[in-house]
């Protein structure tokens, strides 16, 4: 048992602070056992949102001494201990209360994405026939598990607030999962370059840094989208090519 | 979004991370502020570019010609005595053009434009320059933002462009670690050898092809832009090169942007007679 100090904030939108806590810990434990035990002894009206303890439903997303983390994956042997270990809510989202936010922005403006539109399918059962090596690229990016740590750095959302502007990496990610897939039909260049806002990121690989998946964001999702926009509406031998009708 | 109440925003530099976060940045402001003051330093010098120039006698056997000046569009006046074989134009500086600007003034705006708009270094330069953001979760100097979504920085778009000159270069600083294996007898004939030379700018071709092969735009040129890539093995197989090399893009972006400052500072010190090259002929 060792003893180790925790600063989390509590308050609702409105206002709030941090609050220090001190409490014993065991080895091996995780942030997130750390504030569930302040809850049980010390805090029960705190209030902190977690589903599955393994990493996997992105519930317990949270800044952990300034950086996004998923606190049910941060050990807390991984943390120096000579100073408080801070916890706070994600910031690019309106708070709830103590560590709980409110990303339901992110479920509406999915919803302002085309969904997966697919070719006519191969076999009269409804089957299509893909290679493996097709959809590995895919595939990455649907490791995705919404805990929204990406969102919450990227300062495009973080701080300047371009909510209406820009959908942000994580809705990259599942726009590139569609646009890239090798049956779907559907072209999202034209909103992604305008009302997604794209051209927004600036490539500075937060959203890869946080990413509990390990998805490369930026490399594998975002820069590839940012090609096939270029492809489209930038390059000018392209554009040429396309109004003189040599190319589709 | 306007109905969102939303934390106040953070400062300049105000964050709650405790490790030293601004390590990276000023990494990246110090490295790339030394390269462009030596790159400018060098463009304006208009000498010193050509091995087999040197004062010391063992070099003048030498022909390794500095990326900084490959291609090589004219001879220096200075050096129309003795040229270097390595001219474009065998007329000398075109009379169009001001005297004080050197052959490689011509020709560095290919480089320096493919690494300003290299998204790897525009992700760094946008953080350590421009402080967008100083660092991961760390508060902002400015509040409007226009990214690259708008004029200027639109201009980012070209990369393609400058990755096309890039892989011509490739070819012609080839041809010159090439021509670096070759020394020059008294009698005015040529012999195969290797020297230290050779070797750096052998290595500049390979450190300069890990970083333009892994490029962005490369790899989604040569097969990333299409969904069913099995469907054309050869530029599945080109883009599975190109991710390779692209997993480690930034590390071949420091090794050639180091490699090709230190090609220079090595056929700088050969062609003033200060370094005397080590070489073997055969
Ligand atoms: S790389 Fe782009 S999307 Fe990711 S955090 Fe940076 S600006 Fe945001
Ligand atoms: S992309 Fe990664 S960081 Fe972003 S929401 Fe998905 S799992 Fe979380
Ligand atoms: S509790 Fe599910 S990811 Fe942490
Ligand atoms: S992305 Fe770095 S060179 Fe093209």
């Amino acid at each position: 048992m060792n003893s180790i100090q925790l600063r989390i904030w509590r308050g609702d939108d409105s206002s709030g602070q941090y609050h220090d806590y001190k409490t014993e810990v065991d080895d091996g434990m995780v942030v997130l056992d750390a504030v569930h035990k302040v809850q049980a002894e010390q805090a029960p009206d705190l209030a902190v949102r977690w589903n599955c303890k393994a990493g996997k439903c992105g519930s317990c997303s949270a800044e952990v001494n300034g950086m996004p983390r998923l606190m049910c994956m941060t050990r807390l042997n991984t943390l120096p201990t000579d100073a408080p270990i801070t916890i706070e809510p994600i910031r690019a989202f309106p708070r709830v209360r103590d560590l709980v936010t409110d990303v339901s922005w992110n479920f509406r403006k999915k919803l302002t994405i085309k969904p997966f539109t697919p070719r006519k399918p191969d076999f009269p059962d409804g089957e299509f026939k893909m290679q493996q090596e097709d959809i590995e690229r895919v595939q990455e990016h649907r490791k995705c598990i919404e805990c929204f740590l990406c969102q919450n750095v990227c300062h495009v959302l973080r701080d300047h607030h371009k909510h209406d502007e820009f959908i942000g990496p994580r809705l990259l990610v599942y726009s590139a999962a569609l646009e890239l897939h090798p049956a779907d039909t559907a072209d999202r260049l034209k909103s992604l370059k305008d009302e997604h806002g794209a051209g927004y990121c600036n490539i500075t690989k937060c959203c890869t840094v946080v990413c509990p998946e390990h998805i490369k964001i930026t490399d594998n999702a975002i820069i590839p989208l940012k090609e096939r926009i270029v492809d489209e509406y930038y390059d000018p031998l392209k554009v040429v090519l396309r109004v003189l009708g040599v190319r589709r | 979004m306007s109905q969102m109440t939303l934390p106040v925003k953070r400062s300049w530099g105000e964050t709650q991370r405790r490790d030293a976060w601004w390590k990276t940045p000023v990494f990246v402001f110090l490295m790339l502020s030394a390269f462009l003051v030596y790159a400018n330093i060098r463009v304006f010098e208009g000498d010193n570019y050509y091995s087999g120039h040197s004062t010391a006698e063992a070099n003048r056997a030498t022909n390794y010609l500095t990326p900084f000046y490959s291609p090589l569009m004219f001879e220096v006046e200075s050096r129309a005595a003795t040229p270097s074989g390595h001219a474009w134009l065998s007329s000398g500086r075109p009379g169009w053009l001001p005297a004080w600007l050197s052959p490689a003034a011509l020709i560095l705006i290919f480089p320096a434009g493919f690494r300003f708009t290299c998204y790897y270094y525009r992700g760094a330069y946008y953080k350590a320059f421009w402080q967008d953001p100083p660092s991961c979760a760390v508060g902002e100097p400015r509040n409007e933002y226009r990214g690259e979504h708008r004029w200027p920085l639109l201009i980012q778009n070209i990369h393609r462009y400058f990755m096309y000159c890039a892989v011509v270069f490739l070819f012609i600083l080839a041809l010159d670690a090439w021509h670096g294996l070759h020394f020059r007898k008294p009698d005015g004939s040529w012999r195969w050898g290797i020297g230290v030379g050779s070797i750096v700018l052998l290595l500049n071709v390979v450190f300069l092809s890990g970083y333009t092969l892994g490029c962005h735009s490369f790899r989604h040129l040569v097969g990333g832009h299409r969904n069913a890539m099995s469907e054309q093995a050869f530029k599945h197989k080109l883009w599975k090169c190109s991710t390779c090399l692209n997993e480690k893009h930034m590390a071949w972006a420091w090794t050639s942007l180091i490699w090709v400052a230190f090609s220079d500072v090595y056929v700088r010190l050969c062609a003033t007679g200060t370094w005397t090259d080590f070489h073997i002929v055969f």
